[in-house]
């Protein structure tokens, strides 16, 4: 497998884990509350609407000629990527909530059993509604990245295979949890999407362009670094600066507490 | 027709979101960078700094 293929399989890995840790977390919530079956169907059928998705679409894809396909997946990557990445500076600083898995299943949970009771025992529409909207809005995310990153490469059957891997893992885990996955380090799994998406569309998009980077596919490690580094010390002066915004204006007591709260 | 639109706007809100000015950075750094790699000069240098200045605007905004 070549550097490119792996940072392929990582990076749908990652995206495709992070989102199932999402829709699992609305899976357990209505299936505990309600209805098993009706949410599995629901899951079920979600998982369907998006593998046609990647089937209708990837081949399509595929056959284009690389260069344009690569000039607009790779655009489309890096405008989607920055998204993610400002999303998770934002959150990595703190002005910005961290998701919480436990509290959106306590609050689906309640909604859910909040809702009117299915009729006569059998098919649960609310069940099957939920868990379908909550996998589809989350897998559409996957979706997007597998087609866009699989055609970059020509390689959408290996992306769709490390989405399928990362989708069977989460369930697994939440089949042995029994609860949703609280403790999956989310933002950081994100951050490192972010980081990943915007590297890939940063090099697809120039090579599209008709320019070249110095050292071939090997730049890629370079803009990966780039990228992570920046933005981790984007993260970190932002969070600085909040630290030192929320000092009152005569300054900290200088406690021997607060003097090591405000150390380096 | 109004789900056209509807879709047209799904898809928007979906990879542009809530800041279309990074959006519209990105795209203005793919064409300056064709243009020049038209010319025949390197060019892979334009990106990287651009993509690094658009994302720290954007986080200095989300965050004001």
């Amino acid at each position: 497998m070549s550097s490119a293929e792996l940072g392929l399989v990582i990076s749908v890995f990652l995206a495709c884990a992070v989102e199932a840790v999402e829709a699992l977390t609305i899976v357990l919530a209505v299936g505990t509350t309600r209805s098993w079956s009706s949410t599995l169907y629901g899951t079920g059928a979600a998982a369907v609407a998006l593998a046609a998705i990647v089937v209708a679409i990837g081949p399509g894809l595929t056959s284009l000629p690389i260069g344009a396909l690569r000039v607009v997946v790779g655009s489309l990557l890096l405008i989607f990527g920055l998204q993610w990445l400002r999303k998770a500076i934002l959150r990595s600083a703190g002005v910005k909530a961290k998701h919480d898995e436990l509290q959106i299943y306590q609050r689906e949970s309640a909604a859910a059993a909040g809702a009117a009771e299915a009729r006569g025992g059998g098919f649960d529409g609310y069940s099957f509604a939920i868990s379908f909207k909550g996998v589809l809005l989350e897998g559409l995310e996957v979706a997007f990245i597998v087609l866009t990153f699989g055609s970059g490469q020509h390689r959408v059957a290996l992306a769709a295979l490390a989405a399928g891997v990362a989708v069977l893992l989460v369930a697994a885990a939440g089949v042995v949890a029994r609860a949703p996955l609280a403790r999956a380090p989310e933002n950081a799994m994100k951050f490192a999407v972010g980081v990943m998406l915007s590297t890939y569309g940063m090099f697809w998009s120039v090579e599209g362009a008709g320019a070249h980077w110095p050292g071939g596919d090997a730049a890629i490690l370079a803009i990966l670094a780039v990228l992570l580094l920046s933005s981790l010390g984007l993260a970190r002066v932002l969070r600085l600066s909040i630290e030192r915004a929320a000092i009152p204006a005569g300054g900290p007591v200088a406690t021997s507490s607060t003097a090591r709260q405000a150390g380096p | 027709m109004k789900l056209a639109g509807q879709v047209l706007a799904g898809s928007w809100e979906f990879v542009v979101g809530d800041d279309w000015v990074s959006a519209a950075g990105v795209l203005l750094t793919v064409a300056v960078t064709a243009l020049v790699a038209g010319a025949g000069v390197a060019a892979w240098w334009i990106a990287p700094p651009a993509v690094l200045g658009l994302l720290a605007d954007s986080v200095r905004r989300a965050a004001r």
